[in-house]
């Protein structure tokens, strides 16, 4: 990139980059002042609710609605056929994962259910209370077909095919074949290898899903207000399958409680409310309650992997893995739900140095709730898989596991380097990374105590994982293969004459903190104090088109198009000023909300007197001047497909042999998401992703029995991290910029919860293995432990 | 369905009449007919502490609570306790710690944190995370939360000397 600054970013007069800021924006949140969509209401606003498939399988033969129809306050009520006269199904590919094959998914279900919670009749009453009294008199009679439950067996010949138009239940296969894998093993020093068990867990936003489709029939326009990551991808697609004109779709994504990649798919109940809304003309809003968003939001993982690891002269040579996952009946529309197969199978090995790497990953389809990218997309798998690895095979050589990743990972000084995955690294700092953290969690006194206690019969254990990010992604995410996903991203940013600044960008807010950053960036690039900036988020129709929140891109991607916007606007700002100061731009600068001086500093003129001056008595300005106090850039990667993080985690951990408990003491994270905006809210990232990976590892699993019935559909049974068992979390950093982008920052929204799980996991495994015990799977519950143990 | 009932109520402060079904929670008469939205509603189960609200001086959950019950009380939302600065100290840690994300969960952290400060002026911070078992927070990972409510409950500690 050209266009550096001779300073850093750091270095520039009033720069708020990489200073903790408190967000400006949450206050209203912390007085309950927010707008969340489900405190919306609207005149004539009517309220669906779902009659859900109790069966995984089954042929619906007949609905009887005649009762449910009298039933006080009913509007509506709408099976499968009706439904698919206004909304079309939705086939979930992408072109440039070769061979992957899904079947029509409608909003509600037709002819046959496919999994227990898919929707099947909407009823839209006067108030939410009164459309579940209804939906408690639909008679549905089902005929039970044998469920396809076990993803092991889906593709054996006695296997009822779910989708018979398809032949088989093979969704996406991929094979990844570099070096000399054979040969490696055959002359490897020690070998090691795993059979591991990722659990199917789920987001648990503490918002559930929610929106409200408001359609105008007077206008033909279509309003949807939606908890959103992605307002405008979500735009297209109810355009597309409503028939309505894309232009007159808009969006708009108020307050969202939580998101983590849960709301960025096409959900069929979200599909049908919005339909509703259309074939009612009058708004519909849906929220779906505890149980239902058990059983029908995404869940993720589920992947069962087999791998073994070579080691020789005391470093990693190859790895090899077979990887199976089971992701429902439906490839979900429009990410596709191969893609976590195919990310692990790009990650597997990751942070290390190998040349030698065969992987073959599978996934096929069953009657469970559908599958789909939730945070950390693949990574835990992949880091799960590749740091169990990593320790089985120092246990086979005899060696410290610190010292096989110090000898192992790719080395700081031999960048840009291509993994045998295939993937691409501009810079990362692994060793650097893992030295820090082996000095900030006192490594080797650590080894120390764990020794003596054990003495005294307490078993401590010491998990570290190695992981890379992907973050900032390039349209060879999606765009590439037919999703309309924006990957680039803009922000407008505008001078008012009060001198306030408007920014508004396609990027979303869910918490992380995007107005913020973009606040602080934008504050930055044009010299003005914080407070006098306002961001704009979540408006189709009032943002640049762009892709939203996922795979930790706002920073990165809308924090690079605000750092140009507001260069731009700054720049814009001194011709405007130079022409009416009779002064050379470039000897103006703009500081504290006013132009000054650039070699003494002092003040000429405010930018609220400069914006007066242009909007109210233009007049006064000299002739040929043209003021433009907007500017918009955009921004989207284009020499790398990713820009990849790098970090280490650590966990330590007792576990009560007795019981199977396991007590969390103490974890650590060093990280390099390059430049750090906002140090505060980047370690919040991180905790919150860690605490999340903690879920994965200990408590969350979504348990279904063999009729494919989901066992703990409920918030009392389906447990999560609170705060009772959390640890705090010390987190340090190495800065690495990405070079592709002026501002140099990349992602860290997912970097937690990629590598939290196997820190926990090789942690356990440090502890119960002096007892010669060993798991396999996660999450790691008291009864796998102590089944681990022998113990039940 | 069961006729409606009236009821009587001080909702943060303000005296009101109205007439509800028995089967309404109290957290869905506060949103939708009073049209307080700052308490949540996350699980109707009693789960995860969202719809945490103030009921005769005691937290309790919104969602297992029935508007009917309310009959009589007096009860304090978020809204209300921020108006009357009541819990100005710890939104003021909140915000400063960044101990709120999404700001879901929020409202019922700060009534329950409130109500831990009333009982224990210095708890220990594994006191805060036990007082707070009932609250579910998916984006900070909560030691945010703690760092606010001891940051404080010290600073309330030193306003009160």
């Amino acid at each position: 990139m050209t266009d550096k600054s001779p300073l850093t970013l750091e270095d520039l007069p009033n720069s708020y980059i990489g200073r903790t800021i408190p967000r400006p924006n949450i206050r209203r949140l912390a007085e309950g002042r927010g707008t969340f969509t489900d405190d919306l209401t609207l005149p004539r606003m009517a309220h669906v609710a779902f009659l859900r498939s109790p069966y995984a399988h089954a042929e619906i033969k007949s609905i009887d609605t005649a009762q449910a129809e009298t039933s006080p306050g009913v509007i509506r009520i709408v099976a499968g056929e009706e439904m698919s006269r206004y909304c079309t199904p939705w086939v979930g590919v992408l072109t440039h994962l070769k061979g992957l094959k899904s079947a029509p998914q409608f909003a509600l279900a037709v002819g046959r259910v496919r999994w227990q919670g898919e929707p099947v009749v909407a009823v839209v009453a006067q108030s939410r209370a009164q459309a579940e009294d209804a939906v408690a008199l639909v008679e549905v009679d089902y005929e039970p077909l044998p469920p396809v439950v076990d993803m092991e067996t889906a593709l054996a010949p006695e296997t009822p095919v779910l989708h018979p138009e398809l032949g088989d239940n093979l969704a996406f296969e991929r094979v990844v074949e570099a070096g000399d894998v054979d040969a490696a093993f055959a002359e490897a020093d020690a070998v090691a290898e795993e059979v591991l068990h990722f659990g199917r867990h789920t987001g648990v936003t503490l918002e559930p899903r929610v929106l409200v489709g408001d359609y105008n029939a007077g206008a033909g326009k279509l309003t949807v207000y939606m908890s959103t990551q992605s307002p405008h991808m979500m735009k297209n697609i109810f355009a597309t399958h409503t028939g309505i004109d894309e232009d007159d779709v808009r969006v708009i994504s108020k307050d969202v409680g939580g998101s983590f990649g849960i709301k960025i798919h096409t959900y069929p109940d979200d599909m049908a409310t919005v339909a509703l809304s259309v074939m009612l003309k009058r708004p519909v809003k849906f929220v779906a309650d505890r149980l239902e968003s058990f059983v029908s939001d995404i869940h993720a993982r589920d992947h069962r992997v087999k791998a073994k690891i070579a080691v020789k002269d005391g470093k990693i040579t190859a790895i090899e893995m077979d990887d199976l996952t089971g992701i429902g009946p439906y490839s979900v529309y429009p990410r596709t739900s191969a893609v976590e197969c195919n990310q692990v199978l790009n990650l597997v090995g990751g942070p290390y140095d190998f040349a030698n790497y065969r992987a073959v990953g599978r996934v096929v389809l069953q009657n469970k709730n559908i599958m789909c990218q939730y945070r950390a997309v693949g990574h835990p798998v992949a880091f799960g898989v590749t740091e169990a690895l990593v320790d089985s095979a120092a246990r086979a050589a005899g060696m410290d596991p610190a010292a096989l990743r110090r000898n192992s990972v790719i080395p700081d000084d031999s960048y840009p380097y291509t993994a045998a995955s295939g993937i691409k690294f501009e810079a990362l700092s692994h060793q650097e990374s893992l030295e820090k953290i082996l000095k900030l969690m006192d490594y080797e006194g650590l080894r120390a105590d764990q020794a003596k206690l054990r003495q005294e019969g307490v078993y401590r254990g010491i998990g570290l994982a190695a992981m890379i990010e992907v973050t900032n992604p390039s349209p060879m995410f999606y765009g590439v293969g037919g999703a309309h996903i924006s990957a680039r991203d803009g922000v407008t940013i505008r001078l008012d004459p009060t001198g306030g600044v408007t920014c508004a960008t396609g990027v979303t807010e869910q918490g992380q903190g995007t107005e913020a950053v973009i606040a602080q960036i934008a504050a930055s690039a044009i010299g003005v104090p914080i407070e006098k900036v306002r961001v704009v988020t979540g408006d189709t129709e009032t943002t640049p088109y762009g892709g939203g929140t996922w795979a930790s891109r706002g920073a990165g991607i809308a924090g690079e198009a605000a750092l140009q916007a507001g260069r731009a606007l700054r720049a814009n700002i001194l011709e405007v000023a130079g022409a009416m100061l009779q002064a050379e731009p470039d000897r103006l600068d703009i500081r504290n909300a006013a132009v000054v001086d650039a070699d003494t500093g002092s003040e000429r003129m405010t930018l609220a007197d400069l914006g007066k001056t242009v909007y109210f008595r233009g007049n006064e300005l000299p002739d040929g001047v043209s003021p433009e106090l907007v500017a918009t850039r955009h921004y989207s990667p284009r020499q790398f497909p990713f820009a990849f993080t790098n970090g280490v985690q650590a966990c330590w951990l007792e576990v009560d042999p007795d019981t199977g408990f396991v007590k969390l003491l103490d974890f650590w994270v060093v990280e390099d998401c390059g430049t750090v905006i906002n140090p505060q809210l980047v370690d919040e990232q991180i905790r919150g992703g860690v605490v999340q990976g903690i879920g994965a590892a200990l408590y969350e699993h979504c348990i279904y029995d063999e009729d494919g019935n989901m066992r703990n559909a409920t918030m009392a049974d389906y447990l999560v991290p609170m705060a009772a068992e959390m640890p705090d979390i010390t987190i340090e950093h190495v800065e690495t910029p990405t070079g592709e982008s002026v501002l140099g920052a990349k992602g860290v929204g997912e970097a937690g919860t990629a590598g939290a799980p196997a820190a926990v996991f090789n942690a356990i495994n440090d502890a119960i293995g002096a007892l010669g015990g060993k798991i396999t799977a996660i999450p790691a519950t008291p009864e796998l432990i102590l089944k681990a143990l022998g113990k039940v | 369905m069961d006729p409606v009932r009236e009821i009587t109520v001080t909702v943060n402060g303000e005296r009101l009449t109205a007439r509800v079904e028995p089967r309404k929670s109290l957290v869905d008469f506060l949103r939708e007919d009073v049209g307080l939205t700052g308490s949540h509603v996350g699980c109707e189960q009693g789960i995860c502490g969202a719809c945490t609200i103030r009921l005769d001086g005691t937290i309790v959950r919104g969602c297992l609570t029935l508007a009917v019950q309310a009959d009589g009380a007096e009860v304090w939302t978020v809204e209300g306790l921020s108006d009357s600065a009541e819990i100005a100290a710890l939104q003021e840690a909140f915000q400063e710690r960044n101990a709120l994300q999404c700001g879901y969960c929020t409202p019922g952290m700060l009534l329950t944190a409130a109500a831990l400060l009333r009982d224990n002026a210095a708890p220990t911070r594994p006191q805060i995370r036990e007082y707070l078992s009932g609250n579910y927070c998916r984006c900070t990972g909560y030691q945010a939360i703690v760092d606010a409510i001891e940051s404080a409950a010290s600073q309330m500690k030193g306003a009160g000397s």
